[in-house]
């Protein structure tokens, strides 16, 4: 068994363009949960969104790859507010049921093979990074986001961290996009405006009755979140094609799972718990089936490569009851019952 | 209390009405109007208030037994509810489909029955919620400190000296949660005077309030109308209500049955039945029989 190969490329995911995106995407919905208190339960929607957003605006619109961000977060824009409108005046509650529903319609819709021919469908869609070509672009050749790469051809960094200029032109545009990310939330919960929000995460008819408009906070809140979750579907798009399984609900749930082990109510936990999160799914991934290979576990590697989720599930329960307030978050919200 | 001998008899404004006295009798003054009220729950008509005047710069009590409508009134008057009838208005300005953020806007700041202490904020953050005029709470703005810094500060003074006068300035950095019962009802109160209403309704300010407290949470309500306020406030401690009210409002069954001098409305018989029972003078023990009181001295 290979242990300092799995400690190493375990080590990769530190840096991994997939964290930042999941990264960037907690961070959506600590601004969300954390601070705004709304319960969020469908960020992949959000995700796919960015990511379909800025496919199909290269593929099907022949923007370029700049351009076509914007469609994706336009598109998470417009999903908040469909959202928002009828249920951000309902109890918070029905929210998070509204959320993972709408989250699967669009993931549906996506995968459906009704829309194929501009989805993928199962496919999903590809080869929109590269210099543009696919039959359907009209601005074949225009340059994706590979031909605005900078950096000259070669292999650059140390181990873990050893890679091509593709991979650290990512890291540089995703760390670029998480510290402008990291920077907005934090100005913005440390202001009055955050102040409001945190109220309303409190008790909004005791904010109302002091003459603040919460309703349009929330929708502030809502979008300004989705907006930060779709940036983590661009970031994954960045990377590798988009494809409708990626943006399951349990992706949901292991951003919720990375927001909790951080700390929701704060600015640098979601970072954090994203990083110890995918690192030790990593890790965990690739030394159970390493174990079960050399017979130091009882199942086969395929069955062993499932039993990390397992363990987050486990780890997720002991965290919520013995540490709900994350790694980041103080003790002292937590020390009073309401 | 009203047989503390220290405690200065509060000034009460008398000449509030014009003509005889009823329920729905016209103010010199009012400074909140309601016609024809009326909300509805499925079968169970809750208000049903058909004209009532508060009268400007003075302290109105609201009594009545449980179930009476008076905090759905609060409710329906604070936008908080809609009713299924009726206009009302503040400072002649309608106020019929205008949401509960903007009625507070216009000067018009309630508190809840239950208390709504934002737990997690610090008190002193609880306090610059109230304040209406920090540029920084829009969202654009908030991004840009130098907009907001400098009216932040102006916040923190004005909210140190509220703090000061309820004595919460020592739990300023404290989360709300972290206060009783009856500071946070003291903060609540608090928190509303940072908006600068006009009307100021308070639903049950000294429920669940020691007596000390509700000394000093008596003399702020006083306070408020001598800084030129208005009170309107829900009560059950009638020692409570004849001190400080100037007009008292009876409302049973949704209704005002009666309205009034404080004095005068406790001795009507209507609200002795409908609300005060005919007991309310007499220890509680006397009146279930369980206790034989001796002999007041007076009465020898």
């Amino acid at each position: 068994m290979d242990f300092v190969g799995i400690l190493l490329s375990s080590l990769s995911f530190l840096l991994d363009p997939t964290t930042i995106a999941y990264a960037l995407a907690t961070l959506g919905l600590a601004l969300h949960f954390g601070f705004g208190g709304l319960l969020n339960m469908g960020m992949a929607g959000f995700m796919a969104l960015g990511a379909y957003g800025y496919a199909i605006g290269i593929l099907y619109f022949g923007l370029p790859w700049y351009l076509a961000a914007f469609v994706g977060i336009g598109a998470a824009i417009v999903f908040a507010l469909i959202l928002g409108i009828p249920t951000l005046r309902l109890r918070g509650d029905y929210l998070a049921i509204v959320t993972i529903a709408a989250a699967e319609i669009v993931r549906l819709l996506l995968l459906s093979s009704a829309f194929g021919w501009f989805t993928g469908s199962a496919d999903g869609l590809s080869g929109f990074n590269g210099p543009g070509g696919t039959v359907t672009n009209p601005h074949e050749g225009a340059g994706g986001f590979d031909q605005s790469n900078p950096i000259p051809d070669g292999t650059y960094g140390f181990v873990p961290f050893l890679d091509n200029e593709r991979t650290w032109y990512l890291r540089i545009v995703g760390l670029s996009i998480l510290a402008i990310a990291i920077f907005v939330v934090w100005r913005l919960v440390n202001s009055p405006w955050g102040r409001v929000i945190k109220g309303i995460r409190e008790d909004e008819d005791a904010v109302r009755s002091l003459g603040k408009n919460v309703f349009a906070y929330k929708m502030q809140v809502l979008v300004i979140g989705g907006v930060i979750g779709a940036l983590g579907g661009l970031m994954l798009a960045f990377s590798t094609n988009v494809n409708s399984s990626v943006y399951v609900t349990s992706l949901t749930f292991f951003l919720w799972t990375a927001l909790l082990l951080g700390g929701a109510a704060t600015v640098f936990g979601p970072l954090a718990g994203s990083i110890i999160f995918w690192v030790l799914q990593a890790f965990l991934g690739l030394l159970f089936p390493a174990l079960a290979k050399a017979g130091l576990m009882p199942f086969t590697t395929i069955q062993a490569s499932q039993v990390k989720f397992v363990i987050v599930g486990f780890a997720l329960v002991l965290l919520v009851v013995f540490r709900p307030q994350g790694l980041f978050g103080s003790k002292k919200e937590l020390t009073f019952v309401k | 209390m009203s047989s503390n001998p220290t405690s200065s008899s509060p000034v009460k404004s008398t000449g509030l009405h014009t003509g005889a006295i009823k329920p729905g009798v016209a103010k010199k003054d009012p400074i909140l109007i309601a016609d024809h009220v009326k909300r509805q729950f499925g079968g169970l008509v809750a208000v049903d208030v058909e004209h009532v005047e508060i009268p400007r710069n003075a302290i109105t009590a609201l009594i009545g037994p449980n179930g009476a409508g008076k905090t759905t009134f609060f409710n329906l008057l604070t936008g908080f509810d809609t009713p299924n009838e009726g206009t009302w208005s503040f400072n002649g300005k309608s106020l019929a489909k205008v949401s509960a953020f903007k009625v507070a806007r216009m000067g018009l700041i309630r508190t809840f029955q239950l208390t709504k202490a934002l737990g997690l904020l610090t008190v002193m953050d609880n306090m610059k919620l109230g304040s209406t005029s920090q540029p920084g709470e829009r969202l654009g703005a908030s991004l840009f400190p130098f907009v907001w810094k400098k009216k932040d500060r102006e916040i923190d003074d004005k909210a140190m000296d509220l703090l000061k006068r309820f004595k919460l300035d020592a739990k300023k950095d404290d989360f709300a949660a972290s206060l009783s019962g009856g500071q946070r009802k003291l903060l609540e109160m608090a928190r509303a005077l940072m908006t600068d209403p006009e009307l100021v309704m308070l639903d049950e300010p000294m429920a669940g309030v020691n007596p000390a407290l509700t000394e000093s949470l008596l003399e702020h309500i006083l306070g408020l109308k001598k800084a030129g306020m208005t009170v309107l406030f829900v009560e059950h401690d009638m020692h409570m209500v004849r001190h400080i009210a100037d007009w008292v409002i009876v409302m049973a069954e949704g209704r005002v049955v009666a309205e009034g001098d404080p004095h005068e409305v406790m001795k009507n018989p209507a609200v002795i039945d409908a609300y005060l029972g005919s007991h309310q003078d007499t220890d509680l023990g006397a009146v279930t029989g369980r206790i034989t009181l001796p002999k007041l001295p007076k009465e020898k």
